[in-house]
């Protein structure tokens, strides 16, 4: 029996198109398997039944599937604001806000007749990696209900078959580092590739949106949909471009990569360093050189990353302050005490610790110690990258050091979880993370990380290693069995 | 002991672009609060501010007109402080990399040139308002301001007295008006202005301690809130006190400041959702190609062109519509002196007087001028003129029309004005008797009976003169 929960978005496509399902008959299954399921997993803070069945049937009523995401379901990250449906960013201060407009993604995924079945959990304004700091519940690894899924639900939700595929964010690296908790398939694109309109999020110099699904196909399928210039993103960039599921044909040549000595250290898992360098091998088996180079300054990257993170963080949250939408007090004596009791309810405890590292971040003091060192520090990481690019075309690193970890043990708000990821988002560069092995049960992710606005090369690296191996199809055996 | 009095401003000035420096709401003034918002000027969650190139435009070109030196790298921060008219929780401002610096106004200084020295210019939103209604425990928050674009121009501390200040004002809202960058009007609030004062013992090259005095509602203020500082300020020191850096607010009603708050630190950070300004030089120079004439050139050459006193040229230029008119007017007329006399007494007090402006007016230059030429040829007497010129302004029409119309046409007629001379001088034996016994005062009440009969429209030099003949017969 053909179950419509477990397509990918090429597949629905197709048989959307020659119409032997119907857009509804899609929705209702994956409904029901949320239903089922999500009790478990925990991946929806809201769902969007009702909307999403009777945009379904309009759809169907219409019949016109041209379009790649015609029909097809997609869970969005709460932190992405949507139209007349509550975004939340995981917060009792956002608890009951309900956006009176769209993000550009949001509008271009509608415009492609996209329809949105629900929005997924997240930590706190983002502010972690595992979805504990979120106001509403932790979210389960379907591989292991005692794993974190990562800071976005909504790699579980992709891998669990709650959803065909996500529109997610990453600003230290949650699209990346939950899709390989989860064994799926995250590409964080370049900054500026995707315009950030209508993100809710906390550190703007770093935050990107990008898709989350169940193979690289799709995966390009979806950024043809989201990317390119946005009047009202002014870091949006206006570099072309290509069709990223056309250019998947290409036959790669000559391609060489980089594998950064720093990503492979102690602090890295032994059966994930095994994981990386097989990949390599796969690589180099199919004619790609692969050699070991070096990014000097990434060392630096996690404290500098969450320096910079914090400073911006603090003052993205100023606009919460519960006088025009968002959680207000219901007692207070004056003005002052109104911002106070708001504020000090509205949020817990991972964003008052980053608010007020944060502000004294932005103090003289704090300012002149770490803020300024932590730029410069950027861009030294920065110029690590463009140095090793013009050796090599790619880089490649594990995605995380350690597989999916167990709830309730990472204590510290500086996760060593993020070693590989946050370089990337300090550089601005974009990289993906595909199935490439499994460790204690539970899936590892590779990355691999291209030069700025080179998208299309990534995708077809990943595409290539994906045919070349069989993670992708033992990730639906194993998790089924 | 003497003190010094050092007094800089800083001057908020709303430009007059059509839409908010970061969304493209209306700057217009709105009947329904809140109407003029959206989701970016209302700082909801992901929205971004995207920038306003008119803005720009407008900023640059008041930079330059201040003697500024541009930014080629300019950038945008954040300056945090909760408030319920600030929406984001920050205001967008320049703080670490401002659009302009070095600049200077102009002002006469007991008669001689002073420049005050301008720090910086930069640009930024404006925020929203409070609406207090009264006897309720609640205020209510109008955000069609917010995101209003403003320029803040610091002085430097340059200025040595309250006239010192208020020259300062005057001569930079005539600058930013001239270029059409504001209409700078302080009372309606698209010009605001914070003092910040101190004073030091004569002689001494360290500053004192400054007070900043907030809340200033017209230029008036600012002259008698620095005056009333100098005071307060001196009494303390004399008396061995010490100043303590703090914000004041005037109260217009008592005539004092009072204490507001004591010293703010407000965090600046990068906005990072903001790309830097960068102008670039062909860019500047096009801007700078459409700045006018500016008031202190203009006042120049109206002294030499047209031979006016400066009293006249600075009271013309201070307008840069009036100054217009003036100079259409010249065109059409020969004696630029009796020109000027004309717009600064009888157009200036009509405009006072009704609270319109001279681009209200419905007559023409060259409408004025005719009526000018009238008196010249005798048509009118120039005291019937001003009636006639209250009747152009009143209603738009041509001086001769209300001439013809009202029948003002001044009686010039030598045998006309001897009978009704030779009526009033029977009708008033007494007053003929009294001018010929030397009492010559008598010859206005007759010269008065003539006009009365006349309806102040026979010609009065012409009735003189007849009178004289027939009195000194």
């Amino acid at each position: 029996m053909l179950e419509l929960d477990k397509l990918t978005i090429h597949k629905a496509h197709e048989l959307l198109s020659k119409k032997e399902i119907t857009s509804e008959e899609l929705t209702k299954a994956l409904l029901k398997r949320i239903e089922e399921m999500d009790g478990k997993i925990k991946a929806y803070v809201t769902l969007n039944s009702e909307e999403a069945l009777e945009r379904s049937s309009e759809i169907d009523k219409k019949g016109d599937f041209t379009e790649d995401l015609s029909g097809i379901p997609v869970a969005v990250k709460d932190n992405i604001c949507t139209k007349d449906l509550r975004t939340t960013c995981a917060s009792k201060m956002l608890e009951n806000f309900v956006p009176p407009y769209d993000a550009t993604v949001i509008k271009k995924l509608k415009e492609k007749n996209a329809l949105i079945l629900g929005k997924t959990n997240l930590d706190e304004f983002d502010m972690g990696s595992s979805t504990e700091s979120s106001y509403f519940f932790t979210s389960k690894n379907p591989w292991n209900l005692e794993r974190v899924p990562g800071g976005s639900s909504s790699a579980a939700a992709v891998a669990a078959d709650l959803a065909i595929y996500s529109l997610d964010s990453d600003t230290g690296g949650a699209v990346r580092q939950s899709a390989a908790y989860c064994g799926v398939v995250g590409l964080k694109p370049t900054y500026g590739r995707v315009s950030r309109f209508g993100l809710a999020g906390n550190a703007g110099s770093m935050d990107t949106i990008g898709p989350i699904t169940k193979d690289v196909k799709d995966c390009a399928i979806v950024l043809n949909a989201i990317s390119g210039m946005d009047l009202f993103d002014p870091s949006s960039s206006d570099t072309i471009v290509p069709d990223y599921l056309e250019s998947l044909k290409t036959n790669l040549q000559n391609v060489k990569i980089g594998i950064p000595k720093e990503f492979l250290g102690d602090a890295v898992n032994k059966d994930i360093k095994n994981a990386i360098l097989n990949a390599a091998k796969t690589f180099e088996d199919m004619g790609f050189i692969c050699e070991e180079t070096s990014l000097p300054n990434v060392e630096y990257a996690l404290w500098v990353h969450y320096v910079i993170a914090s400073a911006e963080a603090s003052s993205e949250m100023c606009q919460y302050d519960g006088v025009r939408f968002g959680h207000r007090a219901q007692h207070y004596e004056n003005l002052k005490d109104l911002y106070k009791k708001s504020r000090g309810e509205g949020f817990g405890l991972e964003v008052k610790k980053r608010t007020i590292l944060g502000t004294y971040l932005l103090d003289l003091e704090g300012n002149d110690k770490y803020l300024v060192k932590a730029y410069k520090l950027r861009t030294l990481i920065k110029q690590d990258f463009e140095k090793a690019f013009e050796k090599y075309d790619f880089l490649i690193t594990p995605t995380t050091p350690t597989v999916a970890f167990k709830i309730g043990e990472a204590k510290d708000s500086l996760n060593v979880n993020d070693m590989c990821t946050v370089p990337v988002n300090l550089a601005g560069l974009p990289a993906i993370s595909i199935p490439c092995g499994f460790a204690e049960g539970l899936p590892i992710g590779l990355q691999i990380i291209g030069k700025a606005f080179d998208e299309a090369g990534i995708l077809q690296v990943a595409y290539a290693f994906e045919r070349n191996t069989d993670y992708h199809k033992k990730l639906i055996a194993w998790k089924e069995a | 002991m003497n003190y010094e009095t050092i007094v800089g401003l800083e001057v908020h000035v709303e430009l007059s672009t059509k839409t908010k420096i970061f969304c493209g709401c209306s700057t217009e003034f709105s009947k329904e609060p809140n109407s003029h918002c959206c989701p970016i000027c209302l700082g909801m969650p992901g929205t971004i501010p995207l920038m306003n190139k008119s803005v720009v435009e407008y900023a640059t070109k008041a930079g330059l007109a201040l003697n500024c030196q541009i930014a080629e790298f300019s950038r945008f921060d954040r300056k945090k402080y909760f408030y319920p008219d600030l929406p984001k929780g920050y205001q967008i401002s320049q703080y670490y990399i401002p659009l302009a610096r070095n600049g200077y106004v102009e002002i006469d200084s007991n008669g001689k040139k002073k420049r005050i020295g301008i720090r910086i210019m930069h640009m930024e939103e404006d925020a929203g308002k409070l609406v207090h209604e009264e006897g309720s425990s609640y205020s209510l928050v109008d955000l069609d301001r917010a995101g209003v674009p403003l320029i803040e121009i610091v002085s430097e501390p340059d200025m040595r007295s309250g006239e010192e200040a208020w020259q300062y004002l005057n001569n930079l809202k005539t600058i930013l008006q001239y270029i059409e960058v504001s209409d700078c009007k302080i009372e309606e609030g698209s010009m605001r202005c914070d003092i910040n004062i101190s004073l030091r013992p004569e002689g001494s090259n360290e500053f004192g301690t400054k007070v900043e005095v907030k809340n200033l509602g017209s230029f008036r203020a600012v002259k008698r809130a620095i005056e009333y500082e100098e005071k307060r300020q001196r009494e303390i020191l004399e008396s061995g006190g010490s100043i303590v850096q703090e914000t004041r607010r005037w109260d217009e009603d008592r005539g004092i400041t009072i204490f507001m708050r004591g010293k703010v630190d407000n965090r600046y950070s990068p906005e990072p959702n903001l790309a830097p300004v960068i102008m670039r030089k062909d860019w500047k120079d096009e801007i700078s190609a459409r700045i006018p004439e500016l008031p202190g050139a203009k006042k120049e050459r109206f002294i030499k062109e047209y031979g006016l006193p400066e009293y006249d040229a600075s009271i013309i230029t201070a307008s840069k519509v009036l100054s217009n008119f003036y100079e259409e007017c010249v065109k059409h007329y020969h004696d630029p002196k009796v020109v000027s006399n004309w717009l600064m007494v009888e157009l200036l007090s009509i405009l006072n007087e009704t609270g319109q402006g001279i681009e209200d007016l419905k007559f023409t230059p060259k409408q004025f001028c005719d009526m000018l030429a009238m008196i010249d040829k005798g048509t009118i007497s120039g005291k019937i003129a001003k009636d006639v010129f209250r009747e152009m302004f009143a209603t738009g029409k041509s001086p001769e029309a209300i001439v013809e119309e009202k029948g003002l046409v001044q009686i010039s007629d030598e045998a006309e004005l001897e009978s009704i001379a030779k009526r009033v001088m029977e009708a008033n034996p007494k007053s003929v008797e009294d001018y010929k016994n030397g009492k010559k005062k008598a010859l206005g009440f007759l010269v008065g009976q003539v006009m009365k009969e006349t309806k102040g429209k026979a010609n009065p030099q012409m009735i003189n003169a007849i009178f004289s003949r027939l009195l000194d017969q």
